[in-house]
């Protein structure tokens, strides 16, 4: 129970820091621009995408670097040749582009990679156990991914808080009209940001990519739970995003290692439900099988109760 | 009276049947066309596919309910498309068992009632925020549906989804005693529901509701000063659409008499956006255009080229970018040029575009077919037909041509829209002119 219970945690950190890979990105967009990048994990898709066929080459090493500033360049590209042509129709048309960069990403990739999983794999380097505690396995490339989510945390924060760039970008945050006024060229500093958000979506991409499926489809399989990730911890907010990605991660962990249903926990106290009662299949409803849909209860709930999220300092 | 008076209504009352006429030609012409179309293309699959136009009209419509005259962008529509077919079949399976006894030309309005059930419910919650709040939600919503169509398989049917049989219901019960095995039946019960839903949601824009949608959608704040709840608007507008989501939905369960999950999914929600994005959401007939269009281009085009969802992408995409108001947005801005006889001003340039745009065209295909034989056949180095011509992918010399036609299209149609851009500012000017814009 013990050992199942301390693995469920780490995987659930695990997921939690993989989700706020892509959260930061998404938020720092956000936050910046105001664009909610419905893309985003279809940069995440094209960096495993990029890192595999940089693998197929030059191996993984060389693939964790080259393919996030692959990504970055296209997100550049989107940046500056399709969203900011947009920008003058207002938010929703920043919206309707990303969404439909959704469908011309994943049929891009159809298109040059096929539509099968491709062989991407964990480099042999780090394909060893890295401890055994109890009974189980802790396999190295999990702490490697760990290792490289924290790092990417820590990145963020002294580059956002210790350096000039990253008081600009703070400033463009709340006062973007100001740090115009100011002599910056925030069009630019926009281009940058997009690229910057993109690039660790894509390296996200790089270090899930070859733990989970490089597939076409992963790109849908992670997007939205990445909007139930930052609008749960509030817009714009990268502490908001950090706890809302750790709490969905651990969620979604523990709900799937969960064989309890409501009518399990009643028969505990002395009330028995039979199978056939009314509404008998939602009380005899696995917590297992809920927890694909328990995010978006969360995301729906939080909306209605407490809109601007857990840390979110604006209602949007 | 002296005589001018007289003379002017007798005048007047000669004009008021042309006037009729002429007030309601789109509409009358529109349903003519409706109802002699089966005439014209008689084949089975014909038939099919003007069906399911029937039903994506009706849907699209429902979303630009939403998108268009409200202003409410969102990404779950199909919830209620869905949910209102899957009534419909539970309660056409209900007939067939003899528990119930129902016409299976009303079966709609069961579909219709369980959209706008659904739609009161979820647009309780979401319809309180507006903008980019009101999209996520309605993601949000719609997963939430998509993900508990899998946990529910009592109601959903799970992975075989829920089944019918149409013959065996209208046998149970139906108004005009057809048994509705043949596809044009079903086509004319489904243009009937169009063409009914089409002028219900055409009279729906002109009612109060309609009108304070609109003035929602452009300004909430000021729509707040002269009275209205702009919440209670949104929440009005958005079950409405719901209702008219379940007819759709109803009407596409009796055609296929069949439902999966995948119906109140994702796909469903994104086409639907699709279709009325690309038609225009700025103008009533607009996301009729769209559905039409995009209904015939999946069926066409998916059957000779796996691409079809790239170029659906890259048009919706364009179109975000360089046309905001859509196929009938573009027609509607010539109506004001045609009417005072501008139009052949802008012929010239329009003849000279239309070559670039071609040849631009023509190389943008050849490499997305291309790089989709590449990576999908099993033999890449086959020859494949690709414009009348056998292309092989593999030859670098293919990829080379293939570049090169798509950069000198785009060369020529930067030049030659620019002359389009020339004439429109002469044709606007001219029109300021004379005091018409």
């Amino acid at each position: 129970m013990l050992e199942s219970f301390v693995f469920t945690v780490f995987n659930g950190v695990l997921y939690g820091m993989l989700l706020f890979m892509l959260a930061s990105g998404l938020t720092l967009i956000f936050g910046m621009m105001g664009v909610l990048n419905f893309a985003h994990a279809s940069f995440y898709m094209l960096g495993a995408y990029f890192a595999y066929q940089i693998s197929v080459y030059a191996g993984f090493w060389p693939a964790l670097f080259l393919a996030p500033l692959a990504v970055a360049l296209v997100g550049a590209a989107t940046e500056k040749w399709g969203l900011r042509q947009v920008h003058q129709h207002g938010h929703v048309a920043e919206l309707l582009f990303t969404f439909g960069l959704v469908y011309v990403i994943e049929e891009v990739v159809h298109l040059i990679w096929g539509r099968n999983p491709v062989n991407y794999h964990v480099p042999p380097s780090l394909d060893f156990t890295l401890f055994t505690l109890y009974t189980t396995d802790f396999p190295a490339y999990r702490g490697f991914m760990l290792l490289v989510a924290v790092v990417m945390f820590v990145g963020i924060f002294l580059l956002l808080t210790r350096t000039r760039v990253g008081q600009i970008v703070q400033a463009s945050l709340s006062h973007p009209d100001m740090v115009g006024a100011l002599g910056h060229n925030v069009p630019r500093i926009f281009t940058l940001v997009f690229a910057f958000g993109t690039a660790l979506a894509g390296l996200a991409g790089v270090i899930a990519g070859n733990y989970f499926i490089t597939e076409p489809g992963m790109a849908w399989a992670m997007g939205p739970i990445v909007f139930v990730v930052v609008v749960f911890g509030g817009l714009g907010s990268l502490t908001g995003a950090l706890i809302g990605s750790l709490i969905i991660g651990l969620i979604q962990t523990f709900a799937v290692q969960m064989n309890y249903s409501i009518a399990d926990l009643l028969s505990g106290i002395g009330l028995s439900i039979p199978q056939d009662a009314f509404l008998g299949t939602i009380w005899h409803l696995d917590l297992s099988r809920v927890g694909p849909m328990l995010p978006f209860l969360l995301l729906v709930l939080m909306l209605i109760f407490r809109p601007r999220g857990l840390m979110g300092t604006r209602e949007t | 009276m002296t005589e001018q008076t007289m003379e002017q209504s007798a005048k007047s009352e000669a004009a008021a049947a042309p006037g009729f006429l002429r007030r309601y030609a789109l509409w009358v012409a529109g349903v003519v066309i409706v109802l002699v179309l089966p005439y014209i293309f008689t084949s089975g699959s014909a038939i099919t596919m003007l069906t399911q136009m029937g039903v994506m009209v009706i849907f699209a419509l429902s979303y630009n309910m939403l998108l268009g005259q409200g202003g409410m962008l969102s990404f779950g529509h199909a919830v209620y498309f869905g949910l209102g077919g899957f009534y419909t079949l539970h309660a056409m399976n209900a007939v067939i068992n003899g528990g119930w006894s129902f016409p299976l030309e009303l079966m709609p309005l069961i579909g219709g009632l369980g959209g706008l059930g659904w739609g009161i419910l979820f647009g309780w919650v979401s319809t309180k925020r507006a903008g980019t709040t009101f999209a996520i939600i309605s993601l949000g919503v719609g997963e939430l549906v998509a993900a508990s169509a899998q946990m529910f398989t009592d109601f959903f049917g799970g992975e075989s989804g829920i089944t019918t049989n149409r013959v065996d219901a209208a046998h149970q019960m139906s108004l005009l005693s057809l048994n509705y095995g043949p596809n044009i039946q079903i086509y004319y019960l489904v243009a009937v529901w169009a063409v009914a839903c089409t002028i219900l949601m055409y009279l729906l824009t002109g009612t109060p509701l309609g009108r304070m949608a609109n003035a929602v959608r452009d300004n909430p704040e000021r729509a707040q000063f002269v009275g209205y709840n702009p919440r209670v608007v949104r929440f009005a507008q958005f079950s409405l659409s719901g209702f008219f989501a379940g007819v759709a939905g109803a009407l596409f369960a009796i055609m296929f008499e069949i439902l999966t999950a995948e119906n109140v999914g994702a796909t469903q929600s994104g086409m639907v956006l699709l279709m009325t994005y690309i038609g225009g959401v700025g103008v009533f007939f607009g996301p009729i255009i769209g559905a039409i269009l995009i209904t015939w281009l999946q069926s066409s085009l998916s059957s000779f080229s796996e691409a079809w969802l790239l170029y659906f992408g890259l048009m919706f995409v364009l179109m975000v970018m360089y046309a905001p108001s859509g196929l009938s947005g573009i027609i509607m801005s010539h109506y004001l040029p045609f009417k005072n006889g501008l139009v052949r001003r802008l012929l010239p340039s329009y003849a000279l575009a239309v070559i670039p745009t071609l040849v631009m065209f023509v190389g943008a295909v050849s490499i997305i077919e291309m790089g989709y034989h590449l990576s999908t056949s099993y033999l890449p180095s086959r020859p494949m037909g690709l414009f009348w011509i056998s292309v092989v992918a593999t030859d670098a010399w293919s990829w080379i041509v293939a570049v090169a036609i798509l950069l000198v299209g785009l060369a020529a149609c930067r030049w030659s829209y620019r002359r389009v851009g020339r004439a429109w500012d002469e044709v606007n000017e001219t029109l300021v002119e004379r005091g018409l814009a």
